[in-house]
């Protein structure tokens, strides 16, 4: 392993900086464009994104599962004073996390492809958004990995309020909730942060790098673990919505444009579960250890209270919106559990919803784009006028509810299992939701896609040229992951053995700690 | 033999994929061509059908070795830290029986379906549907272990859910889709808790592995935890098939599912997915043998009470194709109870003679209402005989299969199941299954005896349907009526389909008991279905005994069975009142609770602003007097306490960082 | 009492000290905007008195202080300037120089 950690050290790849930079020259070049030329500037944004996401794929599969570890790695020193690096590189668990940022980012551009207010504004910020999504994911270093974070926080609350919607809650609400929310769980993170970075140079030389952070895990006892984790519970405990700082979610994706929705509840909640395993287990385990029954708790009531609401919900967003409260009960549920195979579970887990939830939201873009409205009872019977898009929300209803062959079956699946041994009864609680799951989810399906042909929708055109591509792209990944669940469970299992979380649970398992309760 | 046949049987995972590419090739390529997707999918699955009897001959020929060494291919699949799982493919009598029958079946009902689906706009999604459940349904009877079945398991559920719901503008269809997909998720969600319940303490979901696990030895049986848990797994995994196989009280959604096409019906919810939990259980028999008594005491006495309670409720139905589906359920229990009172073997030669006249009395029943332009009650028919020959005559087989009456299939399976429930010391189960039997015979005699004898009705016009769907009526009643001679001269059929045993480790099959036919019991049984028969055809034909009556006299019972116990009725209460119930008190605790919270919270502050925004007057030398007055403060504080004041200087605080 | 008329630094500072409060009272009470401005003024000289002073007094050698008081009248110019500019642009709209209705900031 250190050998490894060396190579990558020494080794530098600039591909990383060019993932991260392909949006950000498209939203330069945008930036050049006249605004009237609206055509140009899509193709433009989809371009610089198609870039990051062929790249990302080429990381996917030339990335060695074997030796593991950080690659593709990048250091330069920032302020050596501080202990700040820029640095890049991906492993088994943030590069699934990378590929799934820019899937969602590539097609969340021809999502939008039929936008037409303020277009060149528009694009540049969702550009900017999505860079600062993928920076999170492949900063080695906190600072750079924090700085990403508050980066994405402002693009979403300008979107929101320009290109968002007005149902339930004006969108002025949802996006002033949303950021004020997701801005008062990064100040706890921060000051979480602070104290762990000043806690990890209290001896030697400050660093904020997550590896080095780790490897000092002897400077911090169990009082301040257990602070700490509780901070950063806290914050990235509301980012990925965790029961009860969950109600930011379903009102954020109501009012935000489709193309926020999809990155928000596709990737940008991940960065909650990233954040609690990268710091949380692999810095703080203690902590995390003392935390644990109170977050298996809490996701396990966020499971079944987000899919009851689900079922009173009128809105099609509004649905999907408490479905992913509730499916991420689950990443937090297997979080909780603390083993290999749970946290194998988390990350297929939060790269499944990823892909799921974001043809979700690309589909109920459409629908709503088209008909104008996304209440479920005006809808009914778009099967017969629009065939395509009735499979793809139906192929990501059955994916919602875990249906096998789809990546997210085996994602829960291996939740499961990783959980039952530790949480036995929480975990057969957690598993009911998938009833609930069902239920709710086939009925919206049932009631917007079955029935009479309703004369009012047959104008509506179905699916065609750009339009397809989410629907194309994120089928694919579904099944083409769940049918060889090797090929993602591969590289994130390689990335919790050789990250050494694997080590960390052994020697957490020796220990005795008494838990909260 | 054997040596030879052992490479064919490595392909047999060709049988499941055959149909996929079908579905494939009809969803991406030929959707717009009516001819070309049925062509492929009635060639795929007719191919695969050919490389199961390949294999079925094989297996009969290898004999005995087959018997003890079932071939097992399988490659890797998920590989996880804490979590290995392979695929593959298992060949064993049990298996071929299944894809025998589910080739056959399946071929027939895609035939049968070039006429009936004739001029519907679904045609190409039809047949690639149909594709896919041949694909899921042939993966799921070779799978090697739980979870590979599991995932079979589910999507002949969804091709369920796709092909009842096939009409979806038809809201009864989509209803219907709805409730058996959520039914038979409170089934899985029972069967997914068993399979990590086993996981968890064995580390293997392979069949052949468990079952070595648990038999073999003390240590094996210690590693089990005991019998308590084998015992809770085990009725957790029973839950799969309640669900999936309609027994009591999941049985709900299997007459609803008849919204769907008449060929699915037969193929589904007749011949095929519905007896996937009846096979389920049988593949873990082991488990059952291993828990406490009273697991397979509850398979027994649920599938019996499943088989007289469907039968019951079929007497008062109306509906041709509800008629079958009661009888579907109370057939199916019968297996279950087959199971339960330790005859495996009975019970898997009922589900293939089952196959064989269930699919073929849907199908006559889809003739029927072909010619009767969606026509389904049995009222509304009478006569039908005369002008539908073929239909009438294949029917009339069916039925006399299903009331047992020999030399027909029925008769030879459904009397192993009775005397083996006898034999094995269940009289009482005996005793349901008897009347079980009678009452069967009952409504299926009136179902007959009232569509295709009686009087005509002058405002049908039916007409013979066309050779496409006759020549599958023909084959599968030619499999109906000697079906059932498998069993002879020593049951063979037992001889081969038989369940895992390990001694000392070492798999193998269970002994082979070279029972003979209790002939005695066999003429008490056909005297029961007899006598059900004639009942009904004093009742129905002859009048002799007047149906209205009988119904008057005991009206309350009547409107009971009319209205299926209320079952359904209780659910929609259940889940209008108390599930959504409690969604909707929870949306008001999230919107008035915790958003209250939030909102509060925001309220607080913007009234701590409002009050705090007083201070700002606006006026000039107001401010000008506060700045004044700290720089005042601050003056004295420096001057007055030296000491306390530089750890309020955020200059030494930074100084730490250098 | 021992009365020095000689002029020493206690005497430049009570003087800047005096210079100071009345231009400190002139910018709280000063109703004309243009009279705190004036006032303004009076202080910025008696900072420079101190400058220039102290360095009269205890940096004989060095010129820091006469340096620091060119500073701060090259400032005081650009603040009138500035100040100046801006009263004439409120007296353009609002026609007043009256500080009491100088409140749109207000809340």
């Amino acid at each position: 392993m250190p050998a490894t950690a060396v190579q990558g050290a020494l080794a530098q790849s600039p591909l990383l900086l060019f993932i991260l930079l392909a949006p950000v020259a498209a939203a330069l070049i945008i930036v050049f464009l006249p605004k009237e030329e609206t055509k140009m500037i899509k193709i433009v944004a989809a371009m610089g994104t198609f870039v990051a996401l062929a790249l990302s794929l080429y990381l996917f599969f030339a990335y060695n599962r074997v030796a593991g570890g950080a690659q593709f790695t990048l250091t330069i020193p920032w302020t050596k004073d501080l202990g700040v690096n820029l640095a890049f590189g991906v492993d088994g668990i943030s590069l699934p996390m990378l590929l799934l940022t820019n899937l969602i980012g590539f097609s969340a551009v021809y999502s939008s492809w039929n936008v037409d207010k303020r277009v060149k504004e528009f694009f540049v910020l969702l550009l900017i958004l999505i860079t600062g999504v993928m920076g999170t994911f492949v900063a080695r270093d906190l600072f750079i990995f924090f700085l990403f974070y508050e980066i994405v926080v402002i693009p979403i609350y300008i979107m929101v309020i320009i290109w968002g919607s007005t149902k339930r809650v004006t969108k002025e609400y949802a996006g002033m909730k949303l950021t004020i929310y997701l801005l008062i769980g990064s100040a706890f993170l921060l000051v979480g942060l602070i104290m762990l970075y000043l806690r990890a140079g209290s001896q030697g030389h400050p660093t904020f790098m997550f590896d080095q952070l780790a490897q000092r895990q002897y400077l911090y006892g169990p009082n301040f673990q257990k602070l700490v984790f509780g901070l950063l519970l806290f914050g990235f405990g509301t980012l990925i919505s965790m029961f009860p700082f969950h109600s930011w979610s379903p009102d954020g994706y109501a009012g935000a444009p489709t193309a926020v929705s999809m990155i928000h509840a596709g990737v940008l909640k991940k960065i909650g579960g990233y954040g609690l395993i990268r710091l949380g287990l692999m810095v703080l385990p203690i902590g995390a250890k003392f935390w644990a029954p109170l977050i298996a708790v809490l996701a396990v009531s966020g499971v079944l209270y987000a899919a009851f609401i689900a079922l009173a919900q009128k809105d099609l967003k509004y649905v999907i919106g408490y479905s992913s409260v509730s499916h991420m009960g689950y990443v937090m549920l297997a979080i909780a559990a603390m083993n290999t195979t749970s946290i194998n579970g988390a990350v297929a887990m939060m790269f499944a919803h990823g892909v799921m939830s974001a043809l979700f939201f690309s589909m109920i873009g459409f629908i709503y784009e088209k008909s104008h409205t996304r209440n479920i009872a005006d809808l009914g019977g778009l099967a017969h006028q629009m065939p395509r898009l009735a499979t793809g929300f139906l192929l990501a209803g059955m994916a919602s509810l875990g249906l096998p062959s789809t990546i997210n079956f085996i994602s829960e699946f291996t939740i499961f299992m990783g959980t039952i041994k530790v949480f036995p009864v929480l975990a057969v609680l957690g598993i009911a939701g998938i009833i609930f799951t069902a239920v709710y989810t086939l009925r919206v399906i049932a009631n917007v896609l079955f029935g009479p042909r309703r004369p009012e929708w047959d104008h509506l055109k179905d699916l065609h040229g750009p339009e397809l591509v989410p629907l194309v792209v994120f089928v694919l990944v579904i099944f083409a992951a769940g049918v060889i669940p090797n090929l993602v469970f591969g590289l994130v299992n390689s990335g919790v053995i050789s990250t050494g979380l694997a080590k960390v649970f052994e020697t957490l398992g020796q220990v005795q700690i008494g838990g909260l309760f | 033999m054997f040596t030879e046949m052992h490479s064919l049987y490595e392909w047999a995972w060709v049988i499941p994929a055959l149909p996929f590419l079908s579905f494939l090739l009809i969803a991406f390529v030929t959707k717009r061509s009516k001819g070309l997707s049925a062509a492929v999918s009635i060639l795929a699955i007719l191919c695969a059908f050919g490389l199961a009897i390949a294999i079925a001959v094989g297996v009969i020929g290898s004999g005995s070795e087959i018997v003890k060494h079932p071939v097992i291919t399988s490659i890797n699949w998920l590989d996880i830290s804490g979590l290995k799982l392979n695929f593959g493919t298992v060949v064993d009598p049990l298996s071929t029986m299944m894809l025998f029958v589910v080739g056959l079946v399946a071929s027939m009902v895609q035939i049968y379906s070039v006429g009936y689906m004739h001029g519907d706009r679904g045609w190409s999604r039809y047949f690639a549907y149909q594709s896919l459940f041949a694909m899921s349904m042939l993966g799921l009877v070779i799978a090697t272990n739980l979870l590979e079945l599991f995932i079979f398991w589910e999507l002949v559920g969804l091709c369920s859910y796709l092909l009842i719901g096939f009409w979806y503008h038809k809201v009864s269809a989509r209803e219907a889709a709805k409730k058996a997909f959520m039914t038979t998720r409170v089934g899985d969600f029972g069967l997914l808790l068993g399979i990590l319940f086993l996981y968890g303490k064995y580390g293997t979901l392979d069949f052949v592995h468990l079952a070595a696990l648990m038999n073999g030895t003390a240590q094996g049986f210690a590693l089990a935890g005991g019998v308590g848990y084998i015992t809770l797994t085990a009725f957790l995994l029973f839950v799969g098939p309640i669900g999936k196989s309609g027994q009591f009280p999941l049985h709900v959604w299997l007459p609803d599912a008849m919204e769907g096409p008449t060929p699915v019906s037969a193929l589904i919810h007749a011949a095929t997915m519905v007896v996937a939990g009846v096979f389920l259980v049988a593949r873990i028999y082991f488990i059952f043998q291993h828990a406490a008594p009273g697991a397979l005491e509850f398979v027994a006495g649920l599938g019996a009470f499943t088989a007289i309670f469907a039968a019951t409720i079929a007497i008062a139905q109306d509906d041709i194709k509800r008629i079958l589906a009661y009888s579907t359920l109370s057939q199916l229990g019968y297996m279950m109870f087959a199971l339960g009172v330790g005859s495996l073997t009975a019970s898997m030669f009922h589900l293939m003679t089952h196959a064989f006249f269930k699919a073929l009395m849907f199908l006559g029943a889809g003739s029927v209402i072909h010619a009767l332009h969606e026509k389904q009650n049995i009222w509304d028919m009478g006569g039908l005989w005369k002008k539908m020959p073929i239909t009438g005559t294949t029917f009339a087989i069916g039925v006399l299969a299903i009331s047992g009456i020999p030399p027909f299939a029925g008769f030879w399976s459904k009397d192993e199941i009775l005397s083996a429930a006898l034999q094995n010391g269940h009289p009482i189960i005996y005793a349901v299954g008897l009347f079980t039997a009678f009452l069967t015979a009952f409504y299926m005699g009136r179902l007959f005896f009232v569509a295709f004898m009686g009087p005509e009705k002058k405002e049908n016009h039916p007409h013979e349907s066309p050779y496409w769907m006759t020549v599958p009526l023909i084959v599968l009643a030619f499999f109906s009526t000697v079906g059932g001679l498998v069993a002879l001269p020593y049951h063979n059929f037992a001889y081969y389909v038989r369940n895992y045993v390990s001694v000392n480790g070492v798999v193998s099959l269970e002994a082979f008991a070279h029972e003979g036919m209790a002939w005695g019991l066999a003429g008490i049984s056909v005297l029961f279905g007899l006598a059900g028969l004639v009942l009904a055809y004093m009742t129905y034909v002859t009048e002799t005994i007047k149906a209205e009556a009988v119904a008057a006299r005991f009206p309350g019972v009547y409107k009971l069975l009319k209205n299926k116990y209320y079952i359904d009725e209780i659910y929609l209460w259940l889940i209008h009142n108390i599930m959504d119930g409690v969604g909707k008190v929870l949306y008001w605790f999230d919107i008035h609770i915790i958003d209250g919270v939030i909102n509060g919270l925001a309220l607080v502050t913007r009234g701590g602003a409002g009050g705090l925004r007083r201070v700002h007057t606006g006026q000039l030398q107001t401010y000008a007097l506060v700045f004044f007055l700290a720089v005042v403060v601050v003056f004295l504080a420096y001057t007055m306490g030296t000491g306390q004041v530089s750890a309020l200087n955020p200059l030494a605080m930074l100084g730490g960082v250098k | 009492m021992n009365f020095n008329l000689s002029v020493g630094l206690s005497t430049y500072l009570l003087v800047g000290a005096m210079l100071f409060c009345l231009g400190l009272y002139g910018v709280f009470v000063k109703k004309n905007i243009v009279a705190v401005l004036m006032s303004i003024e009076l202080m910025l000289n008696a900072v420079n008195l101190n400058f220039v002073a102290f360095n009269r007094f205890l940096a004989v050698s060095s010129v820091v202080g006469q340096v620091a008081a060119l500073f701060v009248i090259v400032l005081a110019a650009a603040e009138v300037a500035v100040g100046l500019a801006l009263v004439i642009a409120i007296y353009r709209t609002r026609h007043t120089t009256n500080t009491d209705e100088f409140n749109w900031l207000k809340w």
